[in-house]
This record gives C-alpha cells, structure tokens and sequence, in this order.
C-alpha cells in the first residue's frame, strides 16, 4: 500500500516536470527557479532543524556501552565502543559515521520451534547494502564537482578514474552508478519481501527510496543514453554558482527530469527522516564518553527535587527506632 | 496462569501478518499473563500521583482525566524541549529493520509490536501526526496516527511490555536507544494516572521507609541480625551487624532484595564475610536501605526523589565514600544519574581502597565503586586467600546483567572474579553475553506473577542459552550482578533450562574465602553439602 502512494507521488513529480518542461516550455523555471528554491529550501531546512535539536539540552549523559568501561589499569577497556574520553568519541563517531559500525553488529535470529533452539545467524547483508549505497552517493555527489569548480580539481579528475577504471562504454560506466541504483534495489526489495521490514514500512520510506532511484535513473540515462552534452552541463551549473542564471541550452529532458528530481529530494530531506544524515551527529548514546563516574555532567534544568529526609524518616520511625535500639539524631 | 509446557511456548512464528500495524486495538481480557496490574491509588495518593483510582486494563472505561489528551500532547511538548535524545529519536529512525530480532519480547512472543522500531512507532506516530508540519498536512501518509484512548491503550501494553534493556540500541546505527523512549513513554503515562503497581508500590515503600520492600528499620534491623546468625551456624563465625553507624569510612548500598529474600540473601551475607575478612570500617544504613530505584521505570524526577537519601546519608553519616553491592538498573542510576541529579559529591573523598591502595579514580566525582571493582583489585593483588575447591560443585556460567553492560560496562571484573573464586567457569553463546546480553525479562518493573507468560516468553532468548551451556558444559549454577535477576532468573531456569540454580557473585566467593577461625566447612552458605561431604551431610542428616 505505502510502496503504491509513494510511487505514484514520484511519477506524478516526473509527470510534473516533463509537462513543465515539454508542454508548458517552462525550462527556466524547472531549470533554474526549482533547484535554486530547492537548495534555499534543503539548507534553511536543514538549519532550522539542526537547531531545534541542538537547542534541547542534554540532561544526562547516556552513551549505551558496548564492551568494557575504563576501570581498573589491568582491566583492558574497549575504548572505541565504550569511549572514556574525546579522542574514544571521535573514533566511535567515526567508525558509526564512515563505516556503520553498529549496523556492522547485525545478526538474524532463528526460533527452531521442534528443536527448541534459538539461533545467531551473522547476518551482514544490510551493512552491506547500506555501506554500498551511501558510499557510491558520497562518491557520486563528489564527482559533480566537476560541474561547480572551473577548472576542474585534480581529486575530481582521480575520483573519476578510479571510478571508470572498468573503461567500458562511452561515456565510460561508472562502477558508482551500477552500485548505487543494485544497492536501492535491494533496500527497496526488502521493503517489499522481508516480512518484518514490510510491516514497519511507512510511505515516507518508500518515497525516500523511489525519489533516490529516479535521481539515479534520470542521471544515469542522461549520461549513457541521451548522451547530454556535457560542455552545456556545465555552463548551466556555472550561472547557478555565478548566480547569473541562464537557461539550458542543447540538453535533453532527462536533464530537466533529473534536475527536479534531485530538487525534489532536496526540499523533502529536511521534513523526512532522511535528517538522519545530520541527527547521527547529535546521538547522545553515541557522541558522549562514558566517564559517568570520573566527571560530573550537568544538567541544565535540573529541578530542585528533595527526597524525604533522614530527619522526617527518623520522626516517622522514632518509636520503631527506639524499640530497636538505633542512636537517633534528635533525642 | 495455567502454564503452558515449553514445548508448547516456543511455537513462535516471527514473521508479522500481512496487516497493517496501525490499528491499536488490544483485548486486554484474552491476554492475560502478558501484563501487568495497575497501580492501587493508596501508593499514588501517598506519592502525590495524578488520578488515583481502582481501575482495571480488562475493562472499558480506565476512568482517565477529562483532559487526558491536552496532558499527554503538553507532555510531549515539554519533554521534547527538555531531551535532546526524545527529539532526535522521534526524527531520525529510518525503520532499517536492524533492531526487530533483538528484542527479547519479540523473540519470545512474535508479537511484531514488540519489535523495538514498532514499539518507538507506537509513540513516533503521534509525535509525527500532532508536532511535524508534514503529519498535520498528509495525516496518515505521513505515518501519523490520532491521539485516542485505544492509543493509549496500547501504549500502557507496550511500554509496561518493555524492560529498557537497551540492547536494541546496541544495533542502531544511531544509537536510538528505546529504553529512553520507554521512560519518556511511561512519564507520559503516569500525567495521567496509567501506571503498574509493581513499579508503584516499590517507589511509594522507598520513598516512605527507605526500601522498595516498605522493611521497617527494626525489621531491617532483625532481618541483618538474621542472617548473620544464620551464618554463623554454617561457617562459626561471628559477624557484628553494622548500621547506620557514623563516622564509618565506607556507606555501602544494597538491594533491598538481598536482605530479603533467597537467593540475594547469601550474596548479602558473602558481602559481609567479605568485609568482616578484610576489616572493613563500613555500615549500612536503614535509612538508606536500598540502592534500586524503580523511579528509573516511572520518570526522572522520582529517580531524583528516591536517589536522594543516598548522598545524604553519606553527608549525615559523614563517610568517605560510598561502595555499591550487585544490583543491575541500581548502577544504571549510581552511573549515569545520581552524580548529575544530587552530586555534586564533594563532601566525601576520592574512592582508595585501605587494603591495596588502589584509587578508584574511574569514581572520581560520584566517588561510589562497585563491590566488582572493589573485590577483583583485591583478588589481583592477592589479598584474599581462598580455596576455590569449596565451588567445585559448581559448573558456573555468567549473566550479564543489562545495565551494568550497555549503560557502564562492567563486564571484566565480575569475570575475574569468578575465574579466581570457581575451577569451573564457562561462557554461553557470544551473542548472548557481554554488550549483547538478554534480558531476565523481568526487569523494569515487570518481574510480577501477573505477567508469568511474558516473562517466560520474553526469557526464552536467556534461558535458551542457559540450557545450552548447561547441555554442553554440565553449567548448574547462573551467577549474576542483579538483584531482580536473582528474584526472575530461577523460575525462567526452571521453565527453559531446568536444573541449574541461580546466585549472585559475592555468595561465590564467601564460599571460597578461608576465614579465620571458621569451622571446618562441609557445605556451602546455603548450608547444603560441598563436594565430596554429600556422604557425610547424609549420615548426619539421618542421625539427626
């Protein structure tokens, strides 16, 4: 059901664009006007909820802690899992940020029913697909580069050849491309066909995966089958970065296809939980060392809560006390 | 309950149905066994609770405030204000799945709501519906879901059917930690008067008489007095209770469950044969008489509330530092909260142990150590003497108790302990140990008789993986630092691994520490025989 309403919402959002563009001769607009209010949009967007988070305080500090603390000097502590001090933070940090760490501690369980068993089955298809997809994007948004810096960095130009170094078609395949849209396809067919990922499954993330593909599809077919001059490419991104617009010239529509797709994505970002790109940062059971006991953290709003006292205890017991023979505060 | 066998139990199907999961609708009456009473309005009156009253989940009418919706959204409002974590974790899940087959509840039950990124929907649907400008436009596309009584019912079902383990958070890769959306969850739950009398009654006894047990300080008194003459029966020496006495160099916390009820009791008594062999200058306090707090499982003011006599004993008593027996969600509040709620500490002195002179500089503010620590310094610097043949009939196995591993860390020492007290120590599946531990499925305040078949179900995970070291091991004795495990483990033992018992570290190593002038031991502080005395221990049970 949520897999059906997201796709027709992003056919509906190409169907937009190719009426825009092919019928209405809008090309200025979808070229220009969308992803300049798409950018304006991601980054306030993204701002604006990046703030909100940052302003609630964080009233205690709760890293979840995996492995050994810092206790003893024999006693061997996992310092990047349960991190003692900043320098631990930022290699925890790193490893969750660069490498999934923790998705990497991924297994499946098995209940065998007849044999009264359950199982621990490594399971690292996820982290796989997960690692596969958002480092081919990371590698993919890089490459564009090219379009925004003239001339055109030597680490651009490396990324590329390492890329195309299959030196297959022309213009050459990237390996980036082919692992970026097999990676969506298997995050969205487990939507699909694991039973548990179906179930929790929302429209919001289907959509997030079918915007993703489109922005995929539309660049990869603009490259390798309409062929887009790239020269016009370029002098386009050029007026955007100049903020001396022009309208595309000599381009095809998986141009404007893509372009919108990629402005839809951005204005979706900071509304979906895509935030998940900037809130990883901001993890309070992540980003905080687990020196609980050594440092005292402070608590910004901490109410001024008492308890009951010994004093009212001791009056409440006093007869009880006495019986027992306690020595009492207040005689 | 009418117990079901095993057999019959873990006929469990994981994969949830084809529906869709928004539909909150519970029948309360046909699941019994799978929750918990709510609380009596004599133990909210006494804590100043909103809406006390006598009420039922079975039935239709829980008798909320008129205002019950605008409490909770104004609840919500607030909370996000005031936790970076609640906010964030309402934003970011991306529902990957990973978490689903971790959680104890879920591996037990099938029940797919269980899955820890349901249980967090169950609130993000609102959240999503009533505070993001995305649910109060598409509604339901957005994933969102109306506030109504049938919500909230289903909120008191899940999250009084979640034991904060965290062990979910271990897997996510943003650390989305449910426990803290449990905790925020029942807060919300209890401005409206939706609580559990086992969670309830403890913190309205703790807050009263200084125990989550409502012990009395004579019985408190009578109960230490007990049980040290108790022991003084099997192992002849004599230990002089010491409580709230002051100028004493070390306050010492425990579970209330530890003076009370078997098997705590000996880890209680093991303690204190520890300190009385070493000399010890410490005291308990009957006042201070319980280092749970089961505010951890109601909201973070009542943590604050109870935690509170533990620093001002410690000023009153005028000790140097403070020292923490085997208690799991106890060290969860003594580490993560105690310090930033009533510290700062600076009244008592930086933590050094007087027989080793090791500085416990890892307490340096809260300046509380865990008796793990305290007792492994000393066994590494061979202060104890010991005979560990006296645990020979043990084939032991350890259980991570869950906060002291994913909310601390704690998981080396109680190791080393064991290794330097027992000749038979043997692990149980990596995946069920350390930072990936499970649950006893009791804790949080669910450990209740009422709620038997959910604890059974949620401790199949654990008790899986006991009965696996016992079948390969011959493992008869769990040991663990916890003392709701103490009370939730042996009748998950007897359901899911028969035959083997449950204890606490400390009563290990009182076992194997050679005191001066005990008699010559024959059998072990529970008073049956060691091994090779089972002969003898007959013959002297028939001539008696």
């Amino acid at each position: 059901m949520g897999g059906m309403v997201s796709l027709v919402a992003v056919a509906a959002l190409a169907a937009v664009a190719l009426l825009a563009v092919e019928v209405g001769d809008l090309r200025f607009v979808v070229g220009v006007v969308v992803p300049g209010v798409a950018f304006a949009v991601f980054l306030g967007g993204i701002l604006y909820r990046v703030v909100r988070w940052a302003r609630a305080p964080v009233p205690f500090r709760i890293p979840t802690t995996i492995g050994q603390e810092k206790t003893l000097p024999w006693i061997r502590s996992a310092n990047l899992d349960n991190p003692s001090g900043a320098f631990g933070v930022w290699g925890r940090m790193a490893l969750e940020v660069l490498f999934f760490r923790s998705l990497f501690r991924n297994h499946k369980v098995e209940v065998v029913a007849d044999r009264e068993k359950v199982n621990y089955v490594d399971s690292k298809y996820l982290w796989a697909a997960a690692m596969a997809f958002h480092w081919s994007m990371l590698i993919i948004i890089l490459r564009h580069f090219r379009f925004f810096i003239e001339p055109v960095p030597r680490w651009v130009l490396a990324i590329q050849s390492v890329d195309g170094f299959l030196q297959v078609g022309v213009p050459v395949f990237y390996v980036t491309s082919i692992v970026f849209l097999a990676a969506l396809l298997y995050l969205l067919a487990r939507r699909f066909f694991d039973p548990k990922v179906r179930y929790i499954s929302l429209p919001s993330d289907y959509l997030a995966l079918y915007l993703l593909l489109a922005v995929g599809i539309t660049g990869f077919l603009m490259r390798h089958v309409e062929k887009v001059d790239i020269s016009q490419v370029k002098a386009a991104v050029a007026g955007w970065t100049s903020l001396q617009p022009v309208v595309p010239t000599g381009v095809g529509i998986m141009y404007f296809l893509h372009v919108f797709m990629v402005s839809a994505l951005l204005v979706y970002l900071p509304f979906s939980k895509l935030l998940h790109m900037p809130g990883v940062f901001l993890s309070p059971t992540r980003n905080l060392a687990n020196n609980n006991r050594a440092r005292r953290h402070v608590n910004p709003w901490n109410p001024p809560i008492v308890g009951h006292t010994y004093a009212q205890w001791e009056e409440e017991f006093r007869d009880k006390l006495v019986a027992a023979g306690y020595s009492l505060d207040k005689e | 309950m009418a117990e079901k066998p095993a057999s019959e139990l873990i006929q469990i199907d994981l994969n949830p149905p084809k529906t869709d999961w928004r539909d909150p609708s519970i029948n309360f009456e046909s699941r019994r066994g799978t929750w918990s009473y709510p609380a009596l309005a004599k133990n909210l009156t006494y804590l100043g609770f909103p809406n006390p009253r006598e009420w039922s989940p079975a039935e239709d009418d829980w008798k909320l405030p008129p205002n019950w919706k605008e409490t909770i959204l104004e609840g919500i409002r607030e909370r996000l204000l005031k936790y970076r974590s609640f906010h964030l974790f309402m934003d970011i899940c991306v529902r990957c799945g990973a978490c689903a087959d971790k959680c104890h509840f879920f591996i037990g039950s099938g029940d797919p709501k269980n899955m820890p990124v349901l249980r967090a929907e169950l609130l993000r649907s609102i959240y999503r519906r009533e505070f993001t400008r995305t649910g109060k436009i598409l509604k339901q596309l957005a994933g969102g879901r109306e506030l109504t009584e049938e919500v909230l019912k289903e909120w008191y079902y899940y999250f009084f059917q979640c034991t904060e383990c965290r062990r979910c958070s271990v897997y996510c890769p943003y650390g989305i930690d449910t426990a803290d959306i449990t905790m925020m969850a029942r807060e919300l739950m209890n401005l409206v008067g939706l609580n559990i009398n086992w969670v309830m009654e403890p913190v309205a006894n703790c807050e009263r008489t200084g125990n989550h047990l409502g012990i009395q300080p004579h019985t408190f008194k009578d109960n230490v007095e007990f049980l040290l003459e108790e022991l003084e029966d099997v192992t002849g020496v004599h230990i002089e209770p010491q409580i709230n006495r002051k100028g004493a160099e070390v306050l010492f916390i425990i579970p209330s469950a530890d003076y009370f009820a078997d098997p705590g009791t000996f880890t209680f008594v093991g303690y204190l044969m520890l300190f009385e062999y070493l000399g010890l200058d410490y005291t308990l306090s009957a006042y201070a008489s319980e280092g749970g707090n089961f505010g951890l499982f109601t909201s973070h003011d009542t943590i604050k509330r109870l935690n509170y006599k533990i620093y001002h004993e410690a000023k009153r008593l005028g000790v140097k530092w403070i020292l923490g027996g085997e208690c799991g969600h106890m060290w969860r509040v003594m580490h993560q909260y105690m310090d930033t709620m009533n510290g700062p500490a600076d009244f008592l002195e930086m933590p050094t142990s007087p027989f080793t002179g090791t500085v416990f500089s890892n307490a340096a503010s809260t300046k509380m150590v865990h008796i793990c620590e305290f007792t492994s310094d000393l066994l590494r610097n061979n202060k104890l003497k010991l005979d560990k043949s006296r645990n020979d009939k043990f084939r032991v196995t350890f259980h991570d108790s869950c906060n002291p591993s994913r909310a601390m860390g704690l998981l080396e020492e109680p190791r080393y302990v064991l290794r330097s007290v027992c000749n038979n120590f043997f692990e149980m599946p990596e995946n069920t140990i350390r930072e990936h531990t499970f649950c006893c499925a009791g804790g949080a305040g669910l450990g209740n008789d009422e709620n038997m078949e959910m604890r059974l179900r949620g401790g199949l995970p654990r008790g899986n993986a006991v009965k696996w070291a016992r079948d390969k091991y011959g493992v008869n004795l769990l040991t663990c630092i916890c003392a709701i495990d103490r009370a939730t483990l042996p009748p998950l033992c007897d359901y899911w691994a028969p035959g083997v018992q449950v204890s606490g570290v400390h009563e290990l190593v009182a076992n194997a520490l050679l005191m001066e002038g005990e008699n010559e031991r024959t059998t072990d502080l529970r008073g049956e025989p060691l091994a090779g005395f089972e002969a003898a221990e007959e013959e002297e049970a028939s001539d008696a």
